[in-house]
């Protein structure tokens, strides 16, 4: 069975860049990769809780190493992925959610509108939690 | 489609998309606000007493376990596929999930214990 063992020998190569190929691959890939910006958001959220627990002196180390040039370089790519996530995210919402009102699906231009309030709500929430 | 009702994957696809529905509505204003407005001088941050009485508030808790928590399960969740597919790795399928939820499970602990500690 010659055959047989070389149809399971043979493997198709993709290149491991396959996905530079083609504009929505690219986009694909920074897609998932905002996955990264989340885990710094943790984090940067949990270095901010201990510096916080850890009494006022911690606290303003924090601020001060936050305001170095290449942190606020690593926040802002942080933040445009972060971004890219929520956008992308409530364009996929619809497709993936059936939501359902006395029988009636809900279209998902109205899903998309109301996560796009929701995110508005929840951002000034924090906001003037913080900042008040 | 596998037969498997005892598989992970629904529960692990749940806590994905729970992670990415919260990440995606508090992470942008968390990182403008600390990440650039604050240390741009845009805005005032909060001072050392105000975050810490903002921060020991049991909802404000709840809400910092929650977002590590499930926002670390919805990043582990797409890195394990993106390095299983992209690198072409899938002969350590299994390694790589491990690694994945296991760090994610890992660093939820670590936000549970600081938190507990404010």
């Amino acid at each position: 069975m010659t055959t047989g063992l070389w149809q399971r020998l043979h493997r198709q190569r993709v290149p491991l860049l396959w996905w530079t190929s083609r504009r929505t691959y690219l986009l694909f890939v920074l897609r998932e990769l905002t996955s990264v910006a989340v885990v710094w958001f943790v984090v940067y959220l949990l270095l901010l809780v201990r510096a916080v627990g850890a009494g006022p002196g911690e606290y303003e180390r924090f601020l001060d190493w936050s305001a170095r040039p290449w942190m606020v370089a690593i926040n802002a790519l942080a933040l445009a992925l972060a971004v890219l996530h929520t956008i992308t995210w409530f364009m996929v919402t619809p497709q993936a959610m059936v939501l359902k009102v006395r029988g009636h699906r809900v279209p998902g231009l109205v899903l998309a509108g109301a996560l796009y309030v929701a995110w508005f709500a929840v951002s000034a929430v924090i906001l003037l939690l913080v900042l008040s | 489609m596998s037969r498997d009702r005892t598989s992970a994957e629904p529960f692990l696809w749940l806590l994905f998309s729970a992670g990415g529905v919260v990440t995606a509505l508090a992470v942008p204003v968390f990182l403008f606000l600390f990440g650039i407005a604050f240390p741009l001088g845009w805005l005032d941050p909060p001072s050392s007493a105000e975050i810490y009485t903002l921060l020991r508030n049991p909802l404000a808790r709840l809400a910092v376990i929650v977002l590590c928590g499930l926002g670390l399960m919805h990043a582990a969740h797409r890195l394990r596929h993106t390095v299983r597919d992209g690198l072409q790795l899938q002969r350590h399928g299994t390694a790589i999930a491990a690694a994945c939820y296991g760090t994610a499970a890992f660093v939820t602990a670590v936000a549970v214990v600081l938190v507990s500690m404010l």
